[in-house]
């Protein structure tokens, strides 16, 4: 697309294996990439780039999001195994979640890695029911997570009491997608997400009726943060008053703007991370429509997940595009 | 100990579903020779009845209801199952159990698709190298995908367990065992139980009947058979449609637990060679012997115990016993003398 269309913006990925690899080239070319879903802490941690944009949110975010409900729900003593899809995001979703729970007072029993793209997850299951945990997690997504969970749902950790409680499975990074394809198996699970097409306020109702209107389905979070990136993206270039990266990058760092669905937001100029308030949802027990599938159960404020950039190192490089 | 049971159940639970797809495909090997690289696509198309029998019960009538709006804007769809409508709690029963039903649907369907691939392009290959064979089948398999593709979408389309069975049964309880010491999941147990039918059956059909005692005379001497006058090139012919056949219903019953999509096939069809090789090209009791110890050696290979020692075995498992037969048995566990073998 660069070099044979002349791209002077690349955007979209679905995983963070994909932005990571999609920023580091667009960064070698001096051309500005605006990520999709990427939910990973390397693509605006250690793999960061000066080039590279992040509206979505990370596993950390995740993880300080779901703690608080975590506890109000489940308690402070229990005993936690993780099932993580073996790439570059499980492992930063699974390390993200295991702090946030552990600072609870959670103990993790243990972290099992799986196959990325795993259809049958029976033999990664069988041990969780004698494990001595209460909790699964699973720090899946996409497909992993679609087969995971009814699956574990179908192995009755669902109705299973252990250590004198209820088990409770949990999935820290939903997708509506994800939810859909998970089908009843999605009910009660509580999980993180970046945004949701019923959030009440104007920007987020125009744009669900705006993409509703022409696809006939609301738009997930995935679409929304492609609009969002191509609209900051267009704002800081008019900003700039220029196409010359150099200048758009500084339109865009530490920018700080409001209306897209997640109250005020900070494009963190550090780190090329956007921060705003992260969603805390829950699988709808009574749908009112096939759409209806996560119901938002608690809004975490932005100040509560931000960081020090520095606790995931990298380095974003420098801004001509001659010296990348 | 219950974790020990408990792998044991999931490796007999995974080894049935092995030892059905590796069934037909031996079965094919076994009487025409054929390597048939499409058997996963076969195994794929079974999803898909399973799929498009579903489809067919939850056909619906759409009326628009100008009264409630969707978030923008738009008329809601109200939509009214015609079985349900017309059948009542019948209809609903039928969409319910819509995938055990599906097997009906998934039998005929699948021997004629047997039928039709055997004369319209496999007995071509008959007399053609083992490598020909492979090339023209996984062709096939790729095109069969790309059908199913067009029509159903890339994305995986899961298929609902019966209510009734959706639960996690008590298996522990069973055998006195305190309550929810063993727990599995009832669908499992069904798929197992529906294995080791179909493997029965198949089993008895070559063993009881006239047809099948002719299949294994044609199998251990062709020409001797055809000289009798006996038509074995039809009777094998027959037997590829019902090799589909149980490729087709492995695959409609295997729905709820991996919701099927256009590539399902490529995923059960290396497995499916591997557990051909381990008991033996063309062995029947081979392949269903090598399935459950399959299942059962990657069940307990997944066990932390085991993959705190050895990291990564239970993805390599069933692999590094396929290579140790093969290279100390080539014939595979049971199979006859010379196969395989220089």
């Amino acid at each position: 697309m660069i070099e044979r269309d002349g791209a002077i913006m690349v955007t979209g990925c679905v995983t963070t294996g994909e932005a990571v690899a999609q920023q580091a080239l667009c960064h070698e070319l001096g051309v500005i990439y605006m990520s999709g879903l990427t939910h990973g802490n390397d693509t605006t941690g250690k793999d960061k780039r000066r080039y590279g944009f992040r509206h979505f949110f990370q596993g950390y975010m995740s993880g300080v999001a779901i703690a608080p409900l975590l506890a109000e729900e489940y308690g402070r003593e229990r005993r936690a195994y993780h099932l993580t899809a073996d790439y570059n995001w499980g492992w930063t979703q699974e390390e993200s979640i295991m702090n946030a729970t552990e600072a609870l007072g959670w103990e993790t029993v243990r972290a099992v890695r799986t196959p990325l793209g795993l259809g049958d997850y029976s033999q990664y299951l069988t041990p969780v029911l004698n494990s001595g945990a209460d909790v699964l997690i699973l720090n899946h997504y996409g497909h992993d997570m679609v087969n995971s969970l009814p699956q574990a749902v179908q192995f009755g950790m669902r109705e299973r009491m252990a250590n004198g409680k209820q088990f409770e499975i949990v999935v820290p990074m939903f997708s509506e997608l994800m939810a859909v394809g998970a089908g009843d198996a999605v009910k009660g699970i509580i999980g993180t997400q970046n945004w949701n097409w019923q959030l009440e306020d104007d920007g987020s109702k125009a744009f669900t009726k705006s993409y509703g209107a022409e696809y006939g389905v609301p738009p997930s979070q995935s679409a929304h943060t492609g609009y969002v990136q191509t609209l900051l993206y267009a704002d800081a270039v008019e900003r700039a008053g220029t196409f010359y990266p150099p200048e758009v990058i500084k339109a865009l760092e530490d920018f700080e703007f409001d209306g897209m669905g997640n109250g005020p937001t900070l494009y963190r100029g550090s780190d090329h991370q956007c921060f705003k308030e992260v969603l805390v949802v829950r699988g709808n027990e009574a749908p009112t429509s096939r759409f209806d599938v996560l119901d938002v159960v608690g809004k975490t404020p932005r100040e509560e997940v931000m960081y020090d950039p520095a606790i995931f190192g990298g380095e974003l490089g420098p801004y001509e595009p001659n010296q990348c | 100990m219950d974790a020990i049971l408990a792998q044991l159940l999931n490796g007999l639970d995974k080894g049935g579903a092995y030892a059905l797809i590796a069934l037909g495909l031996t079965l094919v090997f076994g009487t025409l020779g054929v390597v048939n690289f499409a058997h996963g696509a076969l195994f794929m198309l079974g999803c898909f009845c399973a799929v498009v029998f579903r489809y067919l019960l939850t056909i619906e009538t759409v009326t628009i209801d100008p009264e409630q709006l969707s978030p923008w804007g738009a008329p809601v769809e109200l939509r009214t199952p015609l079985v349900q409508d017309w059948l009542g709690d019948w209809g609903a029963f039928l969409v319910d159990y819509s995938v055990p039903l599906s097997v009906l649907f998934a039998v005929p369907v699948m021997l004629v698709i047997g039928i039709v691939m055997e004369r319209g392009l496999i007995k071509h290959f008959y007399k053609r190298s083992h490598a020909e064979q492979i090339l023209v089948t996984f062709g096939l398999a790729i095109v069969l995908q790309e059908i199913v593709k067009s029509f159903f979408g890339a994305n995986p389309m899961p298929q609902p367990i019966p209510s009734d069975l959706r639960s996690a049964a008590d298996v522990g309880a069973w055998f006195g065992m305190e309550a929810h010491t063993l727990t599995y999941p009832t669908w499992r147990l069904v798929y197992l139980l529906f294995s080791l039918g179909v493997i029965g059956a198949v089993f008895a059909f070559m063993r009881y009947t006239t047809f099948g005692m002719v299949v294994r005379a044609g199998m251990a001497d062709r020409e001797t058979v055809g000289v009798l006058g006996i038509d074995i090139d039809r009777r094998f012919t027959i037997i590829f449609g019902i090799a589909a056949v149980v490729a087709g219903v492995a695959g409609a019953m295997y729905t709820p637990l991996l919701a099927p999509n256009y590539q399902i096939g490529m995923d059960f069809l290396v497995l499916s060679f591997v557990v051909v090789v381990v008991g033996g090209m063309g062995s029947l009791p081979g392949a269903v012997v090598a399935g459950f110890l399959l299942g059962i050696l990657q069940s307990f290979a997944s066990m932390n115990e085991i993959t705190s020692i050895i990291p990564g075995i239970d993805q390599v498992i069933i692999y590094l016993v396929a290579i140790v037969i093969l290279l100390v048995r080539p014939r595979g566990l049971m199979g006859r003398s010379g196969v395989m073998e220089s």
